[in-house]
This record gives C-alpha cells, sequence and structure tokens, in this order.
C-alpha cells in the first residue's frame, strides 16, 4: 500500500513519558525520533501495522501560543480529546498484560454485542478502547 | 479561567470512577479521595473543568444506564432503578420523565419499536452520546418545564 494516512497524532503532557508507555507497556516500536532545539518529532508504531505511524507531540511554541498551547494541555489532560481504538485478538489477554504492567484501565474487559471491550487511559488522559476482533469481523 | 492540567488529570480519575460504576455511592469524600485533592476543593474544581457539578454528572451516567437497560434487556423497571444506582424507584420514574420527557416504560417500547445501529459503533462511544445534557438541577427544569406549559395553556385560551 503505497497511499493512504501515515501519521496521526496524540497530545501528551511529556513526550519522554509517553515514550515509556506506548513503548514499554503497549508494545509500539519508536519510528522517528529527531530533536531540533526544543522540537522534538516523535512517532511509533504498533508492530503489525508498518505503515502507520502513532505521533505522540507536546502542544508548544512556536506552533501554538502560550495560551493556545495551554488550553490544549487542559484538554488532553480532561480528557477530551477524539476516541481511539487499539484492535486486539483477545481482550481479556491483552487486559491481563497491560493491567499487569500498571496501564490505567477505566473499565475492565466486558462482553457485549458480541465481542469484548476495556478502556484505558494514556498518563496524559488520552483515552483507548481495546476492542477484541469480531469473530465475523468484515 | 485556567486550571493546572495536573489537576484535570486527577480529576478526570473521578469523572473516569464514576463512568466505571455509576451505580455505587459516590459523595464527595470518595470523589475527592480518587482525585487526591481536598473535599473543600473538589466539588468547584470539577464543575469547572466538566461544566456539571459532580452528582449532576453521575445523575446523567445512571440516567444513560437505566435507558440503555430499558433498551437492551428484560429487566423490570423495578430491577433497572435499583440496579443503576437509585433508591427508590418512585424518585427513578419521576426524574426520569423529568429529564427526558418520557416514562420508563413508554421510552422502552418505542425503543424496542425502532431500528438499532449498536454493532457498529463501540458501545462506550454510544452511552458516551446518550448520556442526557443536563444543564439545569432536575428540580429547577421541572420548575421551567412547568411554567412553559402554564404559559402554552394560557396562550391557547387567548388565541
Amino acid at each position: 500500500m503505497s497511499q493512504g494516512v501515515g501519521v496521526v497524532g496524540l497530545y501528551v503532557r511529556d513526550q519522554e513519558e509517553a515514550l515509556k508507555f506506548y513503548v514499554d507497556k503497549l508494545g509500539f516500536r519508536v519510528h522517528t525520533d529527531v530533536k531540533n532545539g526544543d522540537y522534538r518529532w516523535l512517532t511509533v508504531q504498533h508492530p503489525d501495522q508498518p505503515s502507520f505511524q502513532l505521533g505522540l507531540f507536546v502542544p508548544q511554541a512556536p506552533m501554538h501560543d502560550a495560551a493556545t498551547a495551554q488550553a490544549l494541555r487542559e484538554m488532553v489532560a480532561k480528557g477530551a480529546m477524539p476516541p481511539l481504538v487499539l484492535v486486539v485478538d483477545d481482550c481479556r489477554a491483552a487486559y491481563k498484560q497491560m493491567h499487569a504492567r500498571g496501564v490505567e484501565f477505566t473499565q475492565e474487559p466486558m462482553e457485549r454485542y458480541g465481542s469484548v471491550d476495556a478502556s484505558f487511559r494514556d498518563p496524559a488522559g488520552n483515552g483507548w478502547k481495546l476492542i477484541e476482533t469480531r469473530k465475523d469481523a468484515r | 479561567m485556567s486550571q493546572d492540567p495536573a489537576l484535570l488529570r486527577r480529576l478526570l480519575r473521578a469523572k473516569d470512577s464514576m463512568d466505571a460504576a455509576s451505580h455505587e455511592e459516590w459523595p464527595v469524600a470518595r470523589l475527592a479521595r480518587v482525585s487526591g485533592i481536598s473535599q473543600a476543593h473538589f466539588a468547584r474544581s470539577f464543575k469547572q473543568a466538566f461544566g456539571v457539578p459532580p452528582h449532576r454528572y453521575l445523575l446523567t451516567l445512571r440516567l444513560e444506564r437505566a435507558a440503555a437497560q430499558l433498551r437492551d434487556t428484560d429487566m423490570s423497571v423495578t430491577e433497572i432503578a435499583f440496579v443503576t444506582g437509585w433508591n427508590s424507584l418512585g424518585t427513578f420514574g419521576r426524574v426520569f420523565r423529568d429529564v427526558t420527557g418520557e416514562n420508563p416504560g413508554d421510552r422502552r417500547a418505542r425503543e424496542k419499536a425502532a431500528p438499532t445501529l449498536l454493532d457498529l459503533v463501540p458501545a462506550c462511544f454510544i452511552s458516551a452520546a446518550n448520556r442526557p445534557d443536563l444543564k439545569k438541577a432536575v428540580s429547577e427544569k421541572r420548575r421551567q418545564d412547568e411554567a412553559a406549559s402554564v404559559a402554552g395553556l394560557e396562550e391557547k385560551e387567548i388565541s
């Protein structure tokens, strides 16, 4: 595949903390980590998804003025950013492993509508849904 | 007015806790403990962060849960009232009607007749989208609705 979505970015409160979380706790890999002064372009990748990068960015100058950056940090911290979904083969097994690694779950695995789902947050406050692939997946 | 993101992140834990167990009791002391801040500070900070006082937020969660169970289960209205955290069936029925404009039983009949898209959207997003947007306290909303219906009657009589 040569066309499609390549990078989607998240705002986080601290890139080092986010890097540890996504790599050590979720099992992502670092794709790009480049610094230019205060600015750091940091993307990670799911091991099964080489064509997609998840960017971990902080709201900062010079992209944003101080008030905008503060507003974005507040939005992230109160969980107001859009939904994220991580798809797994076995939700309960993934929950067990991630929970043991200290991931903050906001909902334990629940079976409903033919699948199993759970919810967790990254340290910054971004909310993820952990959803098991449906047996009758389209 | 801006709030410290670190405080907001801790307040979010209280909100998440209510989301995860809205049928449980959530006195301010318990919520404040989850957030790691003083009780005196908690309610004001929560309202500033999320736009509603914590207990009104909890009320909207319980109403959404109850509506979902009316739609998705065959439990009786009484059972649903108790499993979603109401101490009395009367309070549940009255608040449900005040906020949604429908009796629980009527809501169930209407939802059962309607088609569902539930298998296409993750359930928690449906829950979040169906939570009633309660901008006023329930008692205040009832007073205004009553005033509006009286005003409506008067208009009809005049015309």
